[in-house]
């Protein structure tokens, strides 16, 4: 196990790389000036002045010389200061984490105790109606976009029915941090990312119980006259869940870029909404830092999943 | 004898009374036994017919343009009643919505049709080769592939999107660009599977070049897969062009793009809520219809594999394997 994880810790190295890579080209290569942006609108700046800021910033450097400074801040975890807050991006960063985490969490709760169970009951009247009821469902809810379902959702029940507020952690003026008016500011955006398991959770599992209710040890179980409670919930389900540790491991691509989105529906305080602000502002630091921490937060998730997925199925280890 | 030239005969005739209907015969025949895939179908071709036809639509039967503005009529409820240009209603600059809703159309189709085709291409050239030479080519690939997977799609996008001022070619490309990494990772794994196959050793043993092994002995093998695959792509193409337009960093207006029809949406809670409702279902309508045309195709392409493994490894999207081996 300890070297498997060492590996998987290793092959990790050459990813975060090329993230870096991939950022530091894409911000270099745009044809926007750094200097301008950081001195909109000082018109008096000369020559001299132009040269002397460049420099400053190691922007008048060979190209692989500024990636070595580039990587080495981000090794640091050193973003610079945000142009709009005058704050570290990091700090910024960390402040939102929480927020996002707490909807996220909430959210892929929800969505495994809706979508698990659907996908077990799809699996056991295959065929059926019902069967294609959560078939149906399952594509629509990975057909019909996020945002627009979060639009709907304020439209009707925050703004026509009130029964929801529209957007916000709490009402203003009331801070606090686990109590019922923030539990119903946040039951749209947990639905909504809800939603984005229940497009998954249904069909994956239904695959995964089908197949396993074909094999032979099914078989046995059943002609040794265990019940049919016992053989679909302890021999069936059990094995069925194994991969649902993968999904689990997965989420975080759809929290991060499902958090842009619904965060900027309800004004939820978080990182995704700290990504479109400061995007829409042209705040860079702020944007690569978000997206680097985005991504080695990604790279790690990916690792923990493989690492869960060969404890909880030896065969992984052994077929490698 | 006498029976086995009997039974030579009925067969030559059963052949000659009906032709082979071959593969993709046998596939087209399915789907066209298949209603809900025929009714996804033909909504989908009806969008495609209108959104090819939104210039003569828009001279001839609504008679304004996409950016006419009627500042008089801003935000007006859609009707049949009206005249033919606002049954939508009119959006905040008192534009036709029905008219925008066909240029966005052409937009997002295009955008998911023809990025779906270069993330199909790259991955399949990237993929197979990598999976059939493995090695060093292999290596390099499934870096390629995790680098592009280790930042969320979404992201990639907005700091292009912030970057550079985007149109529908460029977005073509960028979308092309960088989400080809699903399409690969199936490709690799399918090749994996193929190449060790019998028939494609005999091919190298007498002398087949690796370019003609792949192309005509690896490729049309996994095509069919890849082909519904391509059809969820087009969906989740549509899906991240609208997601990116509406938060304001993909098609700039005036040109309509159905998710930049719904930028500055949180706007029209109280005036229009019919400017939220026209462009999402439009939106939703052909997604839906996409994933539907896919698992019908994928049904239609080997109906044994309802439920097995070669649908999970759609429907799945394992985690890459890196790694050497």
């Amino acid at each position: 196990m300890g070297r498997y994880v060492a590996r998987r810790l290793v092959q990790a190295i050459p990813t975060l790389f090329g993230i870096m890579l991939l950022t530091f080209l894409l911000t270099r290569l745009s044809p926007t000036d750094p200097v301008q942006l950081m001195l909109a609108g000082q018109s008096d700046l000369t020559l001299e002045d132009r040269q002397e800021l460049l420099h400053e910033l190691g922007l008048d450097k060979a190209l692989p010389l500024q990636f070595v400074d580039f990587a080495w801040d981000v090794v640091r975890l050193d973003f610079g200061n945000s142009f709009y807050y005058h704050r570290p991006a990091i700090q910024l960063i960390a402040e939102r984490i929480p927020n996002t985490a707490q909807l996220a969490i909430a959210g892929f709760v929800v969505a495994a105790l809706i979508g698990i169970p659907l996908g077990i009951i799809a699996a056991l009247f295959r065929g059926r109606l019902l069967d294609h009821g959560i078939r149906i469902t399952s594509v629509l809810a990975s057909a019909v976009p996020d945002f627009f379902l979060g639009l709907l959702f304020v439209l009707f029940l925050g703004v026509q029915l009130r029964w929801f507020p529209i957007g916000s952690m709490n009402v203003i003026g009331e801070g606090c941090g686990l109590c019922w008016d923030r539990a119903w500011h946040m039951v749209g955006p947990v639905l909504l990312y809800a939603n984005g398991g229940l497009a998954v959770y249904p069909r994956y599992l239904r695959t995964e119980m089908l197949e396993i209710l074909a094999q032979d040890y099914i078989r046995t179980a059943r002609s040794k006259g265990l019940r049919e409670r016992i053989v679909v919930g302890g021999h069936a389900l059990r094995n069925a869940l194994i991969p649902v540790v993968t999904l689990f491991g997965g989420i975080l691509t759809i929290v991060l870029s499902g958090s842009v989105i619904i965060e900027q529906i309800f004004s939820w305080p978080g990182l995704g909404r700290l990504l479109f602000e400061a995007a829409s502002a042209k705040d860079y630091p702020v944007v690569t830092a978000a997206v680097l921490v985005g991504g080695f937060l990604l790279v790690l998730s990916y690792i923990l999943r493989d690492i869960a997925y060969a404890w909880v199925d030896p065969r992984i280890k052994v077929g490698k | 004898m006498a029976t086995q030239v009997a039974v030579a005969d009925a067969l030559s005739q059963a052949d000659l009374g009906r032709p082979s209907v071959g593969f993709w015969g046998d596939v087209s025949s399915r789907i066209r036994g298949d209603v809900t895939t025929m009714i996804a179908l033909s909504i989908l071709g009806a969008m495609i017919a209108l959104a090819l036809g939104a210039d003569l639509l828009s001279d001839h039967v609504f008679g304004v343009s996409y950016s006419k503005q009627d500042l008089l009529r801003t935000f007006e409820r859609p009707s049949f009643a009206n005249e033919p240009a606002f049954w939508l209603g009119a959006d905040n600059l008192g534009r036709s919505e029905v008219v925008r809703l066909l240029y966005g159309a052409r937009v997002s189709l295009f955008i998911g049709i023809f990025a779906a085709l270069v993330q199909l291409t790259l991955g399949l050239a990237v993929g197979v080769s990598a999976g059939y030479f493995r090695g060093r080519w292999d290596d390099i690939a499934v870096w390629l592939i995790s680098t592009l997977n280790g930042i969320p799609t979404l992201y990639l996008l907005i700091i292009v999107g912030l970057l550079f001022r985007l149109d529908p070619i460029s977005l073509v490309i960028l979308i092309g660009l960088l989400g080809w990494t699903g399409e690969a990772n199936l490709a690799r794994g399918q090749t994996f599977a193929w190449r060790e196959r019998d028939f494609v050793v005999a091919a190298r043993t007498l002398g087949a070049s690796p370019f003609r092994i792949m192309i005509r002995h690896i490729v049309p093998n996994i095509l069919p897969l890849m082909i519904v695959t391509g059809m969820l792509t087009i969906g989740g193409v549509i899906l991240a062009e609208s997601a990116l337009s509406y938060l304001g960093f993909g098609i700039q207006p005036p040109v309509p793009s159905w998710g930049n029809m719904l930028t500055g949406a949180t706007g029209f809670y109280y005036k229009g809520p019919h400017l939220i409702v026209v462009p999402g279902i439009a939106i939703s309508l052909t997604v839906l219809c996409l994933y539907l045309i896919g698992d019908g195709m994928r049904d239609a392409l080997d109906p044994r594999l309802r439920g097995s493994q070669a649908v999970k490894r759609i429907s799945r999207r394992r985690p890459p394997a890196v790694g050497p081996r």
